[in-house]
């Protein structure tokens, strides 16, 4: 007999189960070579056989050893659910089960004195979306015609950089009644509404953020839709800071600042500018945290692009020295603005809050006209990694702020003068277009994704837990991970080729949502064109109620 | 569909002019109003070129309340125009009990004022009028200003007509410009102020058409100038923006389709301007419009011009003469007008010009 020892870690504790066939199995080790959290190993189990061998029952009994392939009790190594052995068993053998009655964040707490820390995503409340509550219910019928959304031609493309009001134009009217342009205006670059959300280099694996490069500078050149992508904190390779292609990248200067050495003293060479700098304050999914790269992932290249040894890397939750949004517009922003010579749009990314107006106000009413866009990341967005409880229990959902700050530029009459770009959870149910559109709808100009692009290069996690261990350094599908045999699994090429078909397909997506309203530009700001089926989204988001 | 309609001439037109190019063309609007502006006026109004006209239709209360107010503001009034009305059973019409066209000489204490002083008095009059004879619905004023009269009714174009006595031409009611539309506003509510011409300041506007991004232009427009108001169109919006980019902002005409219906990128980019252009459509993005629209609008010096949205998905024709120039927005109005001009020269503007009729009354037509 087995004493019972209650405080002992179980498989019943964990959140993932790990269910094995004896039968089915071969014993060809491939699961157990495949799951990168060491969550199985291979064990030998003692079994009782009873037989009889006679005509009549003569019951006789047999022990074995049997080899067998045995989930791991043992914190470090969970199981998390990814099924990367379920994909690998040739005999359907083995699979993982979620566990209702995992008792994980207790015993984890307990046992390590610190809470849990995951990557990837936002768990709570998966299933219910503001978004899902609205519809594009303003269809042109009799009083307008629609569009042809394969035959008309659409404009689909939105401002980053600060708009000057038109009275304030330095323009004068010419001899032969032509405007002439006499005085500088702050840059302005015209994008596709959806960039490609800041992911780091450090976040990613070197595979994956140069499948998402490839399909940047793809998009551009051979599709003709001008996407932009944001390094993300951590700079990027030199070759890639001197070559062409930086026009189609924004980067990313968050607290830590974080690989700005070497772009600064890369900046001589650069013969391209970039597409914009965008200065990372806040992030939706864990507001209050600063970026958290576990030592783990710092592989060398990591260590010579960001010029730091290997070790956890933590940026702080806010940019020290900056104290103010007054100092933040003065310094930051004009130091960045400066270095690119006035000629690079300068944004910030924000984590949607409930003072978010407040600071989107201030950046508005800036006498400078320095501030190229506002970024409102929110509650639902990813991350490479942060702890739990910052994921579950922080933030502010995106829809209702983004509404708040373009109704607060409405209010001023100073709407469009900073775009607004939204994300936080858009395109979580796989159709990011019908997000997009309806933000757009409620006032962003355009919108930024990171979590659905490393769902289309195969992220095997989702919004129910399954996964989610990009902060390990351990990302069974080569996406989040620095380790050369792992991220050899991720193709870079299938990858890239998904982006490109994905936003070719997303594209055609959003031309069938402006055909039916009978707009050939983007609608931003058409709340009239959506209504709510819920009365409290209605009247919270000011649109038309229906039932 | 509303049906839209301009005349302008060398000489002075008789408002009877409006009502045959629109009646031609009845088969295409509902029959459920009529509104025109006159301007350039010639007749009993040439003498008071200079001063400001108040059209204005009011219960007793609301003349009341205008004449005390125009009165404490020291507005002297200098004339007085009453249409002869005529109501005979079975008309329909929904007529107010005063119709008001009355000019007014500027108070004493404006004579030395500026052009600009003196308007922006009109259009602060014009306003508090209006908010005041709101409350209760005694009066609907249309405009205030200089040699602009305007008038809106709603009923059958015909019964109007003969109302207000304007079927037969006569010499004493003219203009050289006049803008009209039949069909009230069947979107919404009828409300008066919903039909079509609007005027403000000098300048003019009436459509053919539906403006997708009313929202978008009402949300800005509404802290732009204290004279956006009302917004019980959708095509109220045109007038806004015309008066903002050309008063406001000082821009030429030109401009005007480039603000409401941009140059597609590609083609904005490969252009000498684009450099303006992109300008233009980043700080004016939300008066872009979007929709089938035609777009009539007149200048303060009465130059008259035409645009299409830029799908071209609402028609236009313009007809002329020697010596007049008819917009219309089907074909058999002109014809109505002007059966003795050369039809071959008829234009039917294109989705990327403006058409504009100058003070000469010479035809251009401008490429985007
Ligand atoms: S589901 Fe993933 S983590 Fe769990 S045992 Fe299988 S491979 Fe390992
Ligand atoms: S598959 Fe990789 S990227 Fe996706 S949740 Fe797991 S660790 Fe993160």
């Amino acid at each position: 007999m087995e004493t019972v020892k209650i405080n002992d870690l179980a498989c019943n504790d964990l959140p993932w189960k790990v269910i094995y066939d004896t039968e089915r199995c071969t014993l060809c080790g491939s699961c157990v070579s495949a799951c990168t959290f060491g969550a199985i190993s291979p064990k030998v189990e003692r079994r009782r056989k009873s037989f009889s061998d006679t005509e009549t029952p003569e019951p006789k009994i047999k022990f074995s050893a049997t080899p067998v392939i045995a989930q791991q009790n043992v914190l470090k190594n969970f199981c998390r659910g990814c099924g990367v052995c379920e994909r690998v068993c040739p005999n359907k053998a083995i699979r993982s089960e979620r566990n209702p009655d995992s008792r994980f964040h207790v015993v984890y707490q307990a046992s390590t004195g610190s809470g849990p820390k995951r990557g990837g995503r936002n768990n709570l409340d998966p299933h219910y979306r503001t978004l899902d509550t609205l519809r594009v219910g303003r269809i042109s019928q009799m009083t307008d015609p629609s569009l042809d959304a394969q035959r008309h031609t659409f404009d689909c493309l939105a401002p980053l950089g600060r708009i000057l009001p038109a009275a304030k134009l330095p323009f004068t009217v010419g001899q032969d009644g032509k405007l002439v342009k006499n005085g500088h205006t702050p840059p302005v670059r015209w994008i596709y509404p959806v960039i490609i959300g800041d992911m780091s280099i450090g976040a990613l694996s070197w595979r994956m953020w140069e499948a998402v490069a490839m399909a940047v500078a793809y998009l551009n050149e051979e599709c003709g839709l001008p996407v932009r992508m944001c390094s993300g904190e951590g700079g990027m390779p030199i070759r890639l800071l001197k070559s062409r292609y930086l026009k189609y990248m924004i980067l990313q200067i968050a607290s830590g600042h974080f690989g700005w050495n070497r772009i600064i003293k890369t900046m001589p060479d650069m013969i391209e500018d970039p597409a914009g700098v965008l200065i990372k304050i806040g992030q939706g999914a864990k507001p209050g945290d600063g970026g958290l790269l576990m030592a783990a992932k710092v592989a060398p290249h990591i260590q010579a692009i960001r010029g730091v040894p290997k070790t956890d890397l933590l940026s702080p939750p806010n940019h020290q020295g900056l104290y103010s949004i007054e100092e933040s517009v003065q310094k930051m922003f004009l130091s960045f603005n400066a270095a690119f010579k006035f000629r690079v749009p300068v944004a910030i990314k924000v984590a949607a809050s409930a003072t978010s107006v407040s600071v989107f106000n201030n950046l508005v009413r800036d006498p400078y006209n320095i501030v190229g866009g506002f970024f409102l990341d929110g509650i639902d967005g990813g991350t490479g990694a942060a702890h739990d409880i910052s994921l579950d229990h922080t933030g502010h959902p995106v829809v209702s702020k983004l509404r708040d700050c373009y109704q607060a530029a409405v209010a001023q009459g100073r709407q469009g003068q900073i775009p607004l770009w939204a994300a936080g959870g858009l395109g979580k149910t796989g159709n990011l277009a019908a997000d997009a559109f309806k933000m757009f709808c409620l006032g962003a100009n355009g919108v930024f994704t990171g979590k659905l692009i490393l769902q289309l290069a195969g992220c095997l996690g989702n919004d129910h837990g399954r996964c989610n261990a990009c902060n390990t350094g351990l990302c069974p599908a080569g996406i989040t991970t620095q380790e050369p045999l792992l991220v050899r699994r991720l193709n870079p090429d299938r990858v890239a080729e998904n982006i490109v078909n994905y936003f070719l397909g997303m594209d055609q997506e959003l031309r069938k949502l402006m055909a039916p309203i009978g707009n050939s530009s983007l609608p931003v700001g058409r709340s009239d064109c959506l209504v709510a089926t819920e009365k409290s989204v209605a009247d919270r988001l000011q649109v038309q109620y229906v039932c | 569909m509303c049906r839209i309609g301009a005349i302008k001439s060398l000489n002075y037109l008789h408002p009877s002019k409006a009502l045959h190019l629109m009646q031609s063309q009845q088969k295409g609007h509902d029959n459920s109003g009529f509104a025109m502006v006159m301007q350039d006026l010639g007749g009993i109004f040439a003498e008071y070129k200079d001063l400001p006209t108040l059209s204005l239709a009011c219960t007793d209360e609301g003349l009341k309340i205008a004449e005390t107010l125009l009165q404490d503001k020291g507005f002297k009034q200098v004339y007085q125009w009453i249409p002869e009305t005529n109501r005979k059973p079975g008309m329909d019409i929904q007529a107010m009990p005063n119709y008001v066209f009355r000019t007014f000489d500027y108070p004493s204490q404006f004579a030395g004022a500026t052009k600009e002083e003196k308007e922006d008095l009109l259009t602060d009059t014009r306003l508090q009028l209006r908010a005041t004879m709101e409350k209760d619905a005694t009066g609907f004023v249309y405009s205030f200003w200089p040699d602009v009269i305007t008038l809106k009714e709603i009923g059958d174009p015909r019964d109007i007509g003969a109302f207000f006595n304007l079927l037969e031409p006569d010499d004493s009611f003219t203009a050289k410009l006049i803008t009209a539309q039949c069909r009230q506003n069947t979107n919404y509510a009828i409300v008066r102020y919903a039909a079509h011409p609007f005027f403000l300041q000098g300048y003019t506007a009436l459509a053919n058409g539906e403006n997708t991004f009313y929202q978008k232009n009402k949300d800005f427009q509404s802290t732009l100038h204290r004279g956006y108001v009302g917004f019980e169109s959708d095509s109220q919006c045109f007038l806004y923006t015309l008066h903002y980019m050309h008063r406001q902002l000082r821009w030429p005409l030109s401009y005007y389709k480039h603000i409401i219906t941009p140059l597609p990128f590609d083609e904005a980019v490969k252009r000498e301007d684009a450099e303006q252009l992109f300008a233009i459509r980043q700080s004016l993005a939300h008066l872009e419009i979007n929709g089938p629209n035609t777009i009539i609008g007149a200048l303060p010096d009465n130059t008259l011009f035409v645009v299409c949205d830029a799908k071209k998905l609402r028609p236009i024709v313009v007809g002329h003469t020697a010596d007049t120039v008819v917009f219309s927005s089907e074909v058999c109005g002109i014809n109505e007008i002007l059966p003795e001009r050369d039809w071959e020269t008829d234009i039917y503007p294109n989705e990327r010009e403006i058409v504009v009729i100058d003070k000469n009354l010479e035809v251009q037509r401008w490429k985007q």
